[in-house]
């Protein structure tokens, strides 16, 4: 079996393909960081991959909103092949601005399989600010082949924008859909750190959805962050602890189980 | 034709919502309700449908609404009031909004067809004219933005705001004027305080040129039997500067006759290098844009400190932004460009509580920023230029004096990773060969930024330039920073490369040129922002976000091409040469013709004198701004991307800012890099040789307490100094660089890199007219890096277990001011490190300024448990080289002996729920209150 080919986005401002190139490759999967403009201009095929990564950063720096003017270029250039690569059996994610920019080219959550229609939105967190933090997410039962044999975990947020917003038509449907993944929750890290479990506001504390067929996913949360154990904001604790009771010491964290899925799918 | 689009809210906006809580906390309590709309004014003859598609482009319709023109369902409100920038301020929104537009109708805009965006506020409630210009002054800078208010009638009468197309329009004939310099002394030294004269009698803004200098160009066109143009003066200013050449650190001084930088700094790395032999860690020290040392076999780390604090003054959030943006340049500006890993920062600020008014003319129409402004602003920049770039920003400090109200100081500093080898290269050795060409990559010219260098080598005055203020723009950055440093560097497509920092193309250029020995650019071919700049303009102007790189005949063609597939301007601007001159053309005719030794090394050698000042003999006062919580900072900066967080800024239970941090930046390697900073700027009035020996031991010791390799550390030294023109502040300055070559050359810390500033003083008036100078205290930040050969041995600062023993490393002294003592601190720092090595540690903090008291506070709420000492004799001491470490009660014995004949003691137990200290107790909730209260609303 060889290995399912990743191809992570990069360019005008995207900024986490390196460390989501090493999650897929970690995992067991082949990663590719591919230019936008490299798959205008043809140079690189979509459909020579398996999984599609929008991974985080800062596309045009939010302005317009974020994710908003990717898309744009997204859907001004690509969207006839995007939308024929959906439409295979194939794997899509999108990590927070990734996720930003999904939700604006309308690939989450296409209620009725309506892709390219912009349902949700992600507006400014609460406090209007910046915030970076650990977050602990409850996963939902669902089908979603990422996250099969994913427990409850935590993982870092970083973003302006990541307050979860529909209207209630939309939400009960996403609901009984199945679609809402991950919910912010309180858990291990806001226990310990006296921290208020929904980070930005999101409506029914939720932190990740996917469409209808489970195989696009979004989240705000990074969970390549999360891949080690020395990732952890407690793990100094942790290792004394384990230490004591004549534990190992784990290498790696929870966020690597979402991108062994994906190459899992495909075997 | 000019068009509106407004883009509103249809759900509650967050930003409106907390833009009226911040007013109602500066104390406007009448505010009822805030609606804001994003609105892009375009000028172009666009059809109705071509605009509702853009309107579409704009809006996110699940959240948002747009209207053409005007809005039809006003919200309620009795006072509209717009905020935009000035022309030719970088306005990053309606760049973007180009780019949109173009792209969606495959069509480039022309000139002439422009977008603009502003800020639209409509503000309700009973508010009277008064008030809404103070609200309105709180909201923006005049320096950059342009306001419009109007009231509920007028703006119904008028159908809206007002279009206002903020273009520039230069109208003036394009020229280069000839130099007089056959004039009076008393001439001479006008030109080099205020600039050139114009032809309507104003002067073009400091040369900081004193008469020393004008007389030596004054002497060498002479020889040249020829006037200099104004483009070279200005040439000559900028590579003069005191920012540039560093003068005052250059000069002889008293019976230094090298001066020093190159007795106390350059000479303690070169001693420390030499007596390290082989296990010398530097690489690349002094003579790139970071200093840089050895991180593994493969690669080496850079990192490099640079301040930006008169831009800050005048305009917070675009000198932070640009500040950062600056340092991250010096990065991918090192050898044949490294990769940015890690941002840190530091302010200096006055007590955000001070509202009494400063200005900076005796008319007092030019009021300077508040310190709550300049704080809230310098934040918000460094936030924009960090998270946007996608570097980590896991270390800073927050420090507070009066003394920094007329100029803060904005400490910006990079970390960089670089491979030894870039392709077939060498990758930190460069040189430009003649022939290659010169190329401009990244952002467009403008008079942003005029007279940047020479601006900050004086003080702060109402002759200070409003066009050093600029914005950054962190994503044309982002582009050709991954374009150079991810793709261009490995297929060694170009020979040389510099940062476009202070001066411009005049400093990059000239500085390259020396590589190859000489130079020709054509000036035309600089891609402007606007026509109509002079040449002196084009060449000296500081527009932001580019780099000069020396690209080979051959690789040309690639090099263009890969850059234009990743959105990046790239221009051929000239030819890298060995003629001995840097010559400037414009329009085929040669204007500037200097030679490179005379441009170089051509000014004069002063020789300055010092005069010891009285010492003050004062107590150290404890300000608690100074130890408190700054979280609200850490957790807005991005301390996670590229997944290399080990330390994180914010420690433990109680989220306890930390000293220092680390980082791993190579993802399949276990090796680290810690990071750390100290400055003591109370100290210098009473010792400057103890406060410069107290910044190296505190930045070298926060390293050690987190588990770095004290035999692979190395430094970097920032100088703010003010009023550098007086002996006496001088005598502080040679003493303090005494105590950093002492205390270096004793650790083996060598200094990599370091940058400083001179004249940190505001010139101005009280509110009462009266005029006032603001010197800061001058301040010396140590920067330390250093490398932890195993990250998972890192100690962090909570207690983790009830029972664990505290101990006291470290000698106290009965001594009011602190203790340096390199000998025995040396040795604990050793066994410290072998004690961590062996996991004998399960917490440690370095005690710093604040005292044993402050260490204990933060270890209480890290860890969220109880500390019950037996002991309350070392509780004032404020001496140097002492750590505290909990430890498990079962490696007492072999903790004990690692240490023994060193100067330590157990002083208590992990118990309880209260910080105990011979019975005095404190509880978690007021011991929080202490540590976080005073930014808690921040």
């Amino acid at each position: 079996m060889s290995k399912p080919k990743v191809l992570v986005f990069s360019g005008y401002g995207l900024n986490c393909e390196e460390e989501t190139k090493f999650a897929f490759d970690e995992a067991g999967g082949k990663a590719e960081i591919v230019h936008i403009n490299d798959l205008i201009d043809g140079s690189k095929k979509l459909e020579q991959f398996q999984v599609l990564a929008f991974p985080g950063g800062f596309s045009y720096g939010d302005d317009t909103g974020s994710g908003n003017a990717y898309a744009n270029k997204l859907r001004n250039h690509l969207w006839e092949k995007i939308d024929k690569f959906i439409k295979g059996d194939k794997l899509v994610i999108g990590i927070c601005n990734g996720f930003q920019i999904i939700v604006n080219l309308g690939l989450l959550p296409a209620l009725g399989k309506n892709y390219g229609d912009r349902q949700v939105a992600l507006l400014h967190n609460d406090n209007a600010r910046y915030t970076v933090r650990w977050v602990d997410l409850k996963v939902e039962e669902c089908s979603s082949p990422w996250v099969k044999n994913l427990p409850d975990f935590f993982a870092p947020i970083a973003h302006g924008e990541g307050k979860f917003y529909a209207s209630d038509k939309v939400l009960k449907k996403l609901n009984e859909n199945k679609q809402v993944v991950f919910r912010y929750t309180l858990r291990e890290i806001c226990e310990l750190q006296n921290l208020d479990p929904n980070p930005n506001g999101s409506l029914e504390d939720i932190a990740g959805i996917t469409d209808e067929s489970g195989k696009i996913l979004g989240l705000m949360p990074h969970p390549e962050r999360a891949m080690f154990f020395t990732q952890f904001p407690h793990w100094t604790y942790l290792k004394e602890k384990f230490k004591r009771e004549g534990k190992p010491i784990p290498k790696f964290g929870p966020g690597l189980q979402i991108f062994k899925n994906a190459v899992n799918y495909f075997k | 034709m000019v068009v509106r689009i407004e883009v509103t809210s249809k759900v509650l906006d967050t930003r409106a919502r907390v833009l009226k809580e911040r007013l109602d906390s500066f104390g406007f309590k009448n505010i009822l309700d805030i609606s804001i709309a994003d609105v892009y004014t375009i000028e172009k003859d666009f059809s109705k449908k071509q605009l509702k598609e853009i309107g579409q482009l704009l809006t996110n319709p699940v959240s948002q609404k747009f209207n053409i023109n005007t809005d039809s369902a006003l919200p309620n409100f009795s006072w509209a009031v717009e905020i935009g920038f000035l022309p030719g301020v970088t306005d990053n929104v309606a760049n973007t909004t180009k780019e949109i537009i173009e792209d969606f109708f495959k069509d480039k805009l022309r000139d002439g067809d422009r977008v603009y965006t502003s800020r639209l506020i409509f503000i309700n409630g009973k508010i009277s004219k008064l008030e809404i210009i103070q609200i309105t002054e709180s909201l923006f800078n005049p320096l950059i933005q342009r306001v419009s208010i109007k009231k509920r009638d007028q703006f119904i009468k008028d159908s809206g705001m007002d279009q206002v197309v903020p273009e520039v329009k230069l109208n003036h004939e394009v020229k280069v004027c000839e130099v007089n310099l056959n004039i009076t002394d008393e001439d001479l030294i006008k030109i080099g305080k205020s600039g050139i004269e114009n032809e309507d009698g104003t002067r073009r803004g400091p040369l900081a040129l004193d008469l020393q200098y004008m007389k030596t160009i004054q002497g060498y066109f002479k020889k040249l039997k020829r006037n200099p143009k104004d483009i070279e003066i200005e040439s000559l200013a900028q590579t003069w500067s005191e920012h540039c050449k560093h003068t005052i650190f250059a000069d002889p001084i008293d019976d230094i006759k090298d001066g020093l930088y190159k007795t106390f700094i350059k000479g303690a790395t070169e001693k420390i290098r030499k007596k390290l032999g082989k296990k010398d860690f530097c690489v690349s020290v002094f003579t790139d844009n970071s200093g840089a040392i050895e991180f593994d076999k493969d690669f080496l780390i850079t990192h490099k400190v640079e301040t930006h604090n008169s831009p800050s003054a005048l305009d917070p959030f675009g000198g932070a932004i640009t500040g950062i943006g600056g340092v991250n340049r010096d990065t991918i500006g090192f050898g044949l460009g490294a990769k940015p890993v890690a941002n840190v920062y530091g302010f200096c600020f006055a007590d955000p509580s001070d509202t009494s008014s400063l200005f900076k003319d005796s008319k007092l129409t030019q009021k300077m920023l508040s310190p709550r402004r300049i704080l809230d602003g310098v934040i918000a920049g460094i936030n924009a230029g960090g998270n946007q770039s996608g570097i980590p920003t896991p270390q800073g400090f927050l420090y507070f004096d009066k003394s920094y109200k007329g100029k803060p100081l904005v400490f910006c500093g990079t970390l960089g990773i670089i491979p030894k080898k870039a392709g077939k290269r060498i990758s930190h050795l460069k040189k430009a060969e003649n022939g290659d060409y010169i190329v401009m990559v990244g952002g467009r010219v403008g008079l942003d930024g005029i007279h940047g260098a020479t601006f900050s080598s004086e003080a702060l005055s109402s002759g200070s330039p409003a066009s050093a203020v600029q914005i950054g723009d962190p994503i044309t950055q982002k582009k050709f920073s991954n374009a150079i440093v991810k793709e261009a560097r490995d297929l060694n497509l170009y020979n040389s490369i510099t940062d476009n920092g202070a001066g411009g193309l005049s400093c990059s250029v000239s500085e390259m040129a020396k590589e190859s020995n000489g130079c020709e650019v054509n000036l035309e071919k600089v891609p402007l922002k606007y026509p109509g700049l002079d040449p002196w303009q084009i060449w000296i102007s500081e527009s932001q976000e580019r780099m000069t790189l020396s690209v080979p005949k051959k690789n040309l063609e690639r090099f263009l091409d890969l850059m234009k597939k990743r959105g990046v301007e790239a221009t051929v601007i000239g030819k890298f040469t060995n003629s001995g001159k840097c010559q400037v053309r414009f329009k085929n005719k040669l204007k500037v013709d200097l030679d490179l030794e005379f441009l170089h090394n051509g000014l004069p050698k002063r020789n300055l004198k010092t005069k010891k000042p009285k010492l003050l003999k004062k107590k150290l006062v404890v300000n608690n701004l100074n130890y408190s919580s700054f979280e609200f900072v850490s957790n807005q900066y991005d301390h996670e991307v590229q997944g290399s967080s080990v330390l994180k800024p914010l420690q433990g239970r109680g989220r306890v800012n930390a000293d220092a941090s680390i980082i791993k930046p190579i993802f399949n390697s276990n090796k680290g890099v810690a990071i750390s900073q100290a400055l003591y700027p109370e100290l210098t009035d009473i010792n400057p040789y103890l406060m410069a020996s107290y910044c190296i031991d505190e930045a070298v010791r926060n390293l050690v307490v987190v588990g770095a390799n004290p035999q692979k550390i190395a430094l970097l030294d920032n100088f703010c100094w003010c009023s550098s023109n007086d002996p006496e502040r001088l005598w502080q300055l040679k003493e303090s660089l005494k105590g950093c070559f002492d205390l270096a050359t004793f650790y083996n810390t060598p200094f990599i890199s370091g940058k400083d500033s001179m004249f940190n003083d505001f010139n101005g008036f009280n509110e009462k007219g009266r005029p006032v100078k603001i010197s800061v205290l001058p301040t010396l930040l140590i920067s330390s890096i250093g490398i932890v050969e195993d990250i998972e041995k890192a100690v962090s600062i909570d207690p983790k277990f009830s029972g664990d023993l505290i101990y006291l490393l470290g000698e106290h002294p009965k001594e009011l001011l602190p203790k340096v003592n390199p000998k025995i601190n040396q040795r604990i720092y050793q066994i410290y490190h072998q004690a961590a090595d062996n996991g004998l540690i399960s917490s440690g903090i370095s005690i710093t300024r604040g005292g044993l008291k402050e260490a204990l506070i933060k270890m209480f709420l890290s860890g969220n448990l109880g500390l019950e000492l037996n002991d309350n004799n070392t509780l004032n001491n404020l001496s140097s080289g002492r750590i505290i470490v909990t430890i498990n009660p079962d490696l007492k014995i072999q903790f004990e002996k690692l240490f023994k004949g060193l100067p330590f003691k157990q002083i208590g137990t992990i118990q309880g729920d209260k910080l105990s200290i011979k019975g005095q107790e404190t509880n978690l909730k007021s011991a929080e209150k202490l540590y976080k209260d005073s930014f808690r609303s921040f």
